[in-house]
């Protein structure tokens, strides 16, 4: 089949015009699966340390989520420079199509097996037939997946005019297809935000975003130039319980108040009425291939439990970005992307990553999550955390190597980065490494 | 003498700073809670003409997408923001597109031009 495919060089155009797209070897060095921020800033980087490089990616175009985001605010700690989405991304794939790495677009990996710590399998779904490839290693970089109304609650019946924030950014801002004309927002992180700006400056009203914590989930400056420069009411300790409709589409809403405890409060059910639902209740790494390979989840982050070459369960196999964690903006995802290749590459130059001491890390008081779970001890490590609850005047503490930073305030709707040095980590006695929050004085 | 103090969240960063901005008769006294130089010079704007960058879509004909994303190359009155976005609305331009191109120019008389952030590929013929 690979055969067959090396001489189709006429291929049909699939629309997506100046993207030629290739896959000209039957094995590499990496194959980087997602052709996002994170997934090709690790092709970029692994095909500089020269790695023989594949990305494969399902939509049919190369760029990830950034392509629909056409709000400012992307690159900001990269090019030291504010850009929208398709701007930052496509320096990126300017880059790549200038070098000969492989990619396919509009395809997908069907199956991957692990056949030895050198030789994993891919079969690769693409428009022009099936393509068996061998690869050294893979860096698995497909994002995350958006929950659900199901996820979070919303029962009722299932008109049109309910979609995910992503599905409505994408109808509207990439396809030119208002969603609806009046708007209920579930969920106020960043992405509910900024999809309320969206539709109030395309001419729709927002009737409202409903959020079920006390407190905006989002960064404060999205609550400002998002909602407030616009008037847009946020409905805090909100949940919204069913849907009603109206000739197949939505008619209303039904929001109740919930207590500290987020139980409904009686009595407090109103209708709000709207055409359209918009749910933005917050993003899940893709894992679906990676259990496939047997790799372990972390229940916490709900991404693979990695070391620090990002490296999952299964040797070779690394991952980046959403995948990984959930990131907040979309430097660390190309940060993690870069990471990623250059574990890759100790990888195909090492045949392995070695382990001079395996250390399991432990999340301790007031840390919700982390990435990486565990450590080789062999380098230096960039932690990326979440903590549970808002907390003034900490340390961010390194328990058993005896290490604190000070933060002035810690939220879990701003990610945590932490480097940490190896030498500072070769005074580890123990097996394990707690990482907390700890109050200052 | 009238004193005021107007609270702000810096939008420059994802940091947002909230800053503390005292005016006394419309005049800046003191302005503090910002980390950096951005912040200050935001909020010096901020109290008295707050401005943003205008992000939205215009068509684009013959195109391998049906619209083109745009900005304004500079932040415009927060004020006229909804009415610039109007006047997009009726805009369309012809693929190929590149980013960076101007698509509009001078927006509604305010001396700022809208450009494109997104290419715009021209869809051959099958
Ligand atoms: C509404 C919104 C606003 C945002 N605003 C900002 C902002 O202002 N600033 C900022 O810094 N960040 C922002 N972000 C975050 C930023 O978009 C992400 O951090 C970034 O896109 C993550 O990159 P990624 O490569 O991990 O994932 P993605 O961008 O999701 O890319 C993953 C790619 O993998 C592909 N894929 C999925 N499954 C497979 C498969 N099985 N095989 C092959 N390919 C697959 C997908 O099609 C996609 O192209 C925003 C996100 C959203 C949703
Ligand atoms: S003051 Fe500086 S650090 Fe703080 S939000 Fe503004 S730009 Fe960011």
């Amino acid at each position: 089949m690979a055969q067959n495919m090396l001489s189709q060089k006429s291929k049909p155009s699939y629309g997506v015009i100046e993207m030629p797209d290739r896959i000209t070897k039957r094995d590499y060095d990496t194959v980087v699966i997602g052709g996002g921020p994170a997934g090709l800033a690790a092709a970029l980087e692994a095909r500089e340390k020269g790695l023989e490089t594949l990305v494969v990616e399902t939509r049919d175009r190369l760029g990830g989520i950034p392509l629909q985001c056409i709000h400012p605010g992307f690159g900001i700690h990269y090019f030291k420079k504010d850009m929208t989405g398709p701007e930052f991304v496509y320096r990126f794939i300017d880059k790549l199509l200038s070098t000969d790495i492989d990619y396919t677009v509009k395809s997908y990996v069907n199956t991957a097996k692990y056949v030895s710590p050198m030789e994993k399998k891919l079969e690769i779904i693409t428009p022009y037939g099936t393509e068996i490839v061998g690869t050294k290693t893979i860096i698995y970089a497909a994002g995350a997946r958006e929950r659900t109304r199901y996820e979070i609650g919303i029962t009722g019946p299932n008109p049109a005019g309910i979609m995910t924030a992503g599905e409505a950014q994408t109808l509207m801002d990439m396809y030119g297809v208002m969603p609806g004309k009046r708007i209920l927002i579930v969920g106020s992180g960043d992405v509910g935000l900024i999809m309320a700006r969206r539709f109030v400056l395309e001419g729709a009203e927002v009737v409202g975003v409903a959020e079920i914590l006390p407190y905006p989930s989002g960064l404060m400056r999205n609550v400002q130039q998002c909602l407030k420069d616009y008037g847009i009411p946020l409905l805090l300790s909100h949940m919204v319980i069913s849907v009603k409709q109206c000739n197949g589409r939505v008619s209303s809403a039904v929001v109740v108040k919930v207590d500290e405890n987020f139980k409904p409060i009686q009595g407090s059910e109103k209708e709000i009425e709207c055409d359209t639902i918009v749910i933005a209740a917050g993003l899940k790494p893709r894992t679906k291939l990676l259990e496939s390979l047997g790799a372990q989840i972390d229940p916490r982050t709900k991404g693979p439990v990695v070391n620090e070459y990002f490296e999952t369960t299964i040797p070779g196999v690394f991952v980046a970005g959403n995948a990984l964690i959930i990131n907040d903006y979309v430097d660390y995802a190309v940060e993690q992307g870069e990471l990623a290749a250059l574990a890759a590459t100790k990888y195909v130059d090492e045949k392995g990553i070695k382990i001079k001491k395996p250390v399991k890390i432990v999340l301790g008081r007031n840390m919700r999550l982390i990435v990486p779970q565990m450590l080789t001890l062999t380098s230096d490590v960039l932690f990326y955390g979440r903590v549970a609850r808002p907390e003034d005047n900490v340390w961010l503490s390194f328990k058993e190597i005896g290490f604190k930073i000070p933060q002035l305030r810690v939220l879990p709707s701003i990610m945590i980065r932490q480097k940490i040095r190896l030498d500072k980590l070769r005074m580890l006695k123990t097996d394990t490494l707690t990482v907390e929050v700890i109050p200052r004085d | 003498m009238t004193k005021q103090v107007k609270k702000i969240i810096c939008i420059v960063c994802p940091r947002g700073c909230e800053i503390t901005v005292e005016l006394e008769d419309g005049k800046i006294k003191s302005i503090k809670g910002y980390s950096c130089p951005l912040g200050k010079q935001y909020a010096e704007k901020e109290v008295v003409n707050p401005e943003r960058i205008l992000m939205s879509i215009v068509k684009c004909v013959g195109g391998d997408l049906p619209v083109v994303s745009v900005k304004t190359a500079k932040p415009i009155p927060l004020s006229r923001m909804i009415e610039a976005s109007k006047a997009l609305a009726d805009i369309a331009v012809e693929a190929p597109v590149k980013i960076g191109d101007k698509i509009v120019e001078n927006l509604l008389g305010l001396g700022i031009d809208v450009i494109a952030t997104r290419p715009c590929h021209k869809q051959k013929e099958e």
